[in-house]
This record gives C-alpha cells, structure tokens and sequence, in this order.
C-alpha cells in the first residue's frame, strides 16, 4: 500500500519535474500577487507590516487554487485515473499520494519563498519563521481540501472558477488561523496557539480528505 | 419489518408527489396566517424598545430567517447523507430543493442585518463574527447550487452536490469557531450582537410566530420545488 502511494508520489514529481513551467508558473503567481499589493495600497512601511502576513497567506491560497485544476485533468484526460479507480490500491490512499504531490509541488515552494516576500514587507526578523511554519502547517490542508473540489469539478466547463467558488469559502479557518499566527507574533505573543489549531488541521484533513477526495472521484468518473 | 416498508413506501417519487402537493398547501396556508398573526404581534402589539426605539422591528424578519438559515444547511447535510448512503433519490432531490430556500433566507438575513445595522451601529456592515460566518454560510449556499447547476447528469450532480454538502456542513463549525476567534483577536468592532438582557413577551411571541411562519414556508416552497423536479425528471 504504500509502496502504491510512493510510487505516485514520485511519478508525480517526476511529471511536474519534467514540466518544471507549471510548477514555476505557480510560484510566480505568488511573487506577483504578493508583490502587486504595495502598489495598490501605498508602501507606507508601517500600512505593509500590518498587511503583510494576511496578503501573503491570501497570495498563497490564491496560487495553491491555480495549480489545483491541473490536479486530475491530466490522468483523466489519458485514462489513468480510470486505471487508478480500477486497481487494487485502495483509493484513498491514492487520493492521499495524489494531494502530498500536490503538495510538495505547489504548496512547498510557497514555505520557502515566503521569507523573501516578508522581506518586501518589512516584518521583523523573528516573524520569518512563524510565517514559514505557518504555511508548512496550512498549506497540506489547501492542498487536500482543494483536492475534494478539483475531484468534484473534474472535467467540468468553467471548471476553473467553479473550483474556486467551491473550495475558497472552505479555506477561511486555515487563512484566519494562518495570518493570525503572525500577527499574534508581530504583537509580541506566543503564537503557539494558532500554530497548534492549524496542525490539528492539516492532521484533520489528512485523516478525512483521503476518503472525501475517493468518494468524489468515485461520483466524477462512475 | 412493516414499518421498514412504511418507512421508505413515499421514497419513492412518485408515492411522494401527491403527498408533497397536499403538504405543501397545508403548510403554505399556516405559513400565511402564522405571518400575518407574527407581524400583527410585531408591528402593533409589541412595545417600542427602550433603546433601539422601532427601528428593532425588523428582528421580527430577521431573527428567524438567521435561524432558518443555518438550519436549512443542516437539513440540506442531513438529506445528501440519507442520500448517499441508501441511495435514494427523493433525498437528493430533497437536498437540492432546499438550497434555495436556504440561500434566500440567508441572504435576507443580510441584508435585514445591514439595514438595522445603519441606525443602530451607524455603519451597513461590520466584520462581526456573526455577519461574516453568515456570509461564509451564503457562499457555501451558492457554490452547492453552483456545482449542482454545472453538472448536467443528474444523478452526478446530485451526488457530487451531496458530497459538498457534508464537507461544508464538517466545515461549518471550524468556520464560525475560526471567524469568532479571528474576530475577538482584532477587536475592531466593540458592538456586539447580543440583545438587550430582558425581552418583552411579546416581542418574543411575535419572533416565535414568524420563525414557525419561516418554518412552514420553507417546507412548503421545498415540497414545491420538489414536485417540480420530480415532474421535470420523470
């Protein structure tokens, strides 16, 4: 069983390696977005390091939807997730495999470049790796959250938006949680509250958005 | 045994479309004299309130839409769960009757909110915990009937529709417990839902009267709604 889930994890990787453009192309979003918001509302130092933590984790659950589409359409488009439904692995643990790629894919690089764009921020230093953790905690529960609405909108017209009115209500706790991590620490208090919330999260997500992602593979495809 | 039988005998749709039809009349004639009773009640009989003056009136409309609000959502989960787990496909269209019930009531709640608010808060909208999970729950409303609508087969769409419904209704708590949180860790606004410590009788019987009056349209216009996707189907 989980020699099933490394190997799609790693085929996944493989695929997204050899198409690095998509990969990059989310990212990118992410850098332009975040960087499109001092030109919007002025770059007064102290307007951007209030704004800075909730603009950040906006930009990054607007990247994590774009890079969603592509979660399925490509192995339903050529059959493989037929053949996936049909195997013997269990779904949801493909289901699983499918979002922790997704995951490393889309939702990793944001953790990592994040301290760069709190930099055009101007948060102070010891914000850096709150803001990190915060991600690496939430972004999972993007990932697989998101995976229920690309498995229910799978080869959908206007897939796209609809994905994105389906599954952006559902990202609210993760955002609240996510920004206020930070912002508690750009107070001076512990974060660890909300830090522990959202681990309880992604631990939620990891644990049910296996078996909702199969079941609504299960509706799209029968 | 027999009432296992009894149980599912009007699961059918087509058992189901001349009951619905009787229901539905009953409950839409409740629903009028419940209302024209409730507004009675809340237009002529209940006090001025000390400090809100008449302005107040309209918690005779909005209260009980709230609550339907939130609870249409719940009955909406509970009949895509029935749904899908014995696979019937009254629940589903149950489920799908009810959504825009629920969004409307939803939506009036806003928006009876946003007026009230202007006199009494001084300001249409405030990002209160309680405003906002409301608009969260109107997205939700509307993202279920947008997937519902998306799809053409029906019976993806009804299931499809059923899986967004329980994850939202999952969702649901995380959310109005998230937003409340959010809410007291920036403090903006200092004004506060909650009412004033003793209620006139009635003003309460007058909110009672129209959140049954709220009751009976909602399953009136559902098992209406309802007939007519039965029809529409078969």
């Amino acid at each position: 069983m989980l020699d099933v889930a490394r190997c799609i994890v790693y085929r996944d990787l493989l695929l997204a390696l050899r198409r690095l453009s998509d990969v990059g192309t989310a990212l990118l979003f992410f850098v332009v977005v975040a960087s499109l918001f001092p030109l919007g509302v002025g770059a007064e130092p102290d307007l951007l390091r209030a704004i800075g933590p909730g603009v950040i984790w906006v930009a990054a659950l607007l990247s994590s939807l774009l890079s969603l589409g592509r979660l399925f359409s490509a192995d339903h488009g050529d059959g493989t997730l037929e053949q996936m439904l049909l195997g013997a692995a269990p779904l949801p643990v493909v289901a699983a495999a499918k979002g922790l790629a997704h995951w490393l894919v889309a939702g990793l690089p944001l953790v990592l470049i994040a301290p760069l764009l709190a930099l055009q921020y101007d948060l102070a230093a010891g914000l850096y790796g709150v803001l990190a953790l915060s991600l690496l905690l939430g972004t999972p529960v993007l990932s697989l959250l998101g995976a229920i609405g690309a498995a229910l909108t799978l080869g959908l017209r206007g897939g796209g938006v609809l994905l994105a009115l389906l599954v952006l209500p559902l990202y609210v706790p993760v955002l609240i949680l996510g920004a206020g991590s930070v912002d508690m620490a750009a107070a001076g208090l512990a974060p660890d509250g909300q830090l522990l919330v959202l681990g309880a999260l992604a631990v939620l997500a990891a644990v049910f958005a296996p078996w909702a992602i199969a079941a609504a593979l299960r509706i799209s495809l029968e | 045994m027999s009432t296992a039988i009894r149980w599912f005998w009007f699961a059918s749709p087509q058992t189901f479309l001349p009951l619905a039809g009787a229901i539905a009349r009953w409950c839409a004639l409740g629903a009028a004299l419940l209302a024209a009773a409730g507004l009675y009640v809340g237009f002529f009989v209940a006090p001025t309130d000390a400090q809100q003056g008449e302005v107040y009136r309209i918690i005779f409309i909005h209260v009980p839409a709230a609550w339907m609000s939130m609870f249409l959502y719940l009955v909406m989960a509970l009949w895509a769960a029935v749904g899908l787990a014995f696979n019937t496909r009254l629940s589903h269209m149950m489920a799908r009757a009810i959504a825009p019930t629920g969004a409307l009531f939803t939506f009036i709640a806003l928006w009876t909110g946003s007026l009230w608010g202007k006199p009494t808060w001084g300001t249409y909208w405030v990002w209160d915990a309680r405003l906002t999970s409301e608009l969260i729950l109107l997205f939700l409303y509307l993202g279920f009937m947008a997937l519902q609508a998306s799809i053409e087969d029906p019976r993806r769409s009804d299931r499809a529709g059923a899986l967004l419904a329980i994850v939202g209704a999952v969702n649901v708590p995380i959310i109005y417990y998230s937003v409340q949180w959010w809410n007291t860790l920036h403090q903006g606004a200092s004004v506060s839902l909650t009412r004033a410590p003793s209620m006139a009788a009635a003003m309460l019987t007058g909110m009672l009267l129209m959140a049954l009056a709220f009751w009976l349209y909602s399953i009136a216009v559902t098992l209406v709604r309802v007939r007519c996707i039965i029809l529409e189907r078969q």
